[in-house]
């Protein structure tokens, strides 16, 4: 798998998702500045890291999805290259308008920053077919501006169509319907708060994400 | 010309800075506060000629998320 990881000034995920990409690929990751305005040539995975890209001005990716390198990235997801948005890459996933609604400050105010249970609940899509369906795992969190929210209708059409991969078992942060991961309309994009990349060894204290990007270093 | 965008969120959109304001205010021990909700003021200093369309785009494009929130501009 070719895949290639975003940088922002003020990522700081970039580097626990290049150690896990290579972990599971074998190859590793082309760190992409956010001023560059081209993808490596045949990438098969663009991944968008966590982190405070431009210290969260303005608003929580804001200005991270109006960076050059993200006219780029919309086209590759346009043509069906995944994009997986964790954490502050989800925010910017919903800035760029890759995936639908916008991600808020939490409900309860507070920074929330431990492992939370969590529910697959589509395991059709290329980012989790290693699952089963309904199936338990545990992913750390760590953000202020995780929940999540979508007009009515949009949510109805969202949740008919299947396309929450993950949810909260017990609420985090206020996110409507407890999404915690969102796929776009073509099943490509995956946007998500919690950190697969930081389940991956068993000293990390679990390795529940390692599946997530074994499925797609094989999709 | 020199502009005001006043962004604030829709109605519906739960604001837990606003809320989180109100129970400090109530906290402060002033009373009668019924509600808070917290916005952004950004200021703009433009050429004399930026149509209203323009102004527009600048806020739909980056100063407002439309998902969550409304915008108003203001000449000062």
């Amino acid at each position: 798998m070719k895949s290639a990881v975003i940088v922002f000034p003020g990522s700081n995920c970039d580097r626990d998702l290049a150690v896990a990409l290579r972990s599971v690929s074998g190859n590793a990751p082309t760190m992409v500045w956010h001023r560059e305005t081209e993808l490596p040539d045949g990438v098969d995975l663009i991944a968008v890291p966590g982190g405070f890209s431009y210290g969260d001005y303005l608003r929580s990716g804001a200005m991270a999805a109006r960076s050059p390198i993200m006219r780029a990235v919309i086209d590759a997801a346009n043509r069906g290259v995944f994009v997986l948005g964790i954490c502050n890459g989800f925010q910017i996933l919903t800035e760029a308008g890759l995936l639908p609604g916008a991600l808020m400050r939490n409900a309860g105010i507070s920074f929330v920053c431990r492992d939370v249970p969590l529910t697959v609940t589509n395991t059709q899509s290329a980012f989790t077919s290693r699952y089963q369906a309904g199936e338990a795992v545990s992913f750390p969190v760590a953000h202020h501006d995780g929940n999540y929210f979508a007009e009515p209708e949009t949510l109805a059409r969202i949740e008919g169509e299947g396309r929450v991969a993950f949810r909260y078992a017990a609420p985090v942060n206020g996110s409507a319907n407890d999404i915690a991961g969102l796929l776009s309309d073509a099943g490509n994009v995956l946007g998500m708060m919690p950190h697969p990349e930081r389940m991956i060894e068993p000293a990390h204290g679990g390795t529940d994400g390692r599946r997530l990007f074994e499925a797609l270093a094989a999709a | 010309m020199k502009l005001r965008i006043i962004v604030t969120l829709k109605n519906g959109v739960l604001d837990p800075q606003g809320k989180a304001i109100h129970h400090a205010l109530e906290g402060l021990g002033f009373g009668g506060v019924n509600d808070v909700r917290a916005g952004k003021l950004i200021e703009l200093d433009v050429a004399d000629d930026t149509s209203d369309d323009a102004l527009d785009e600048m806020c739909r494009k980056l100063l407002a998320n439309t998902v969550i929130e409304n915008y108003r501009i203001e000449r000062v």
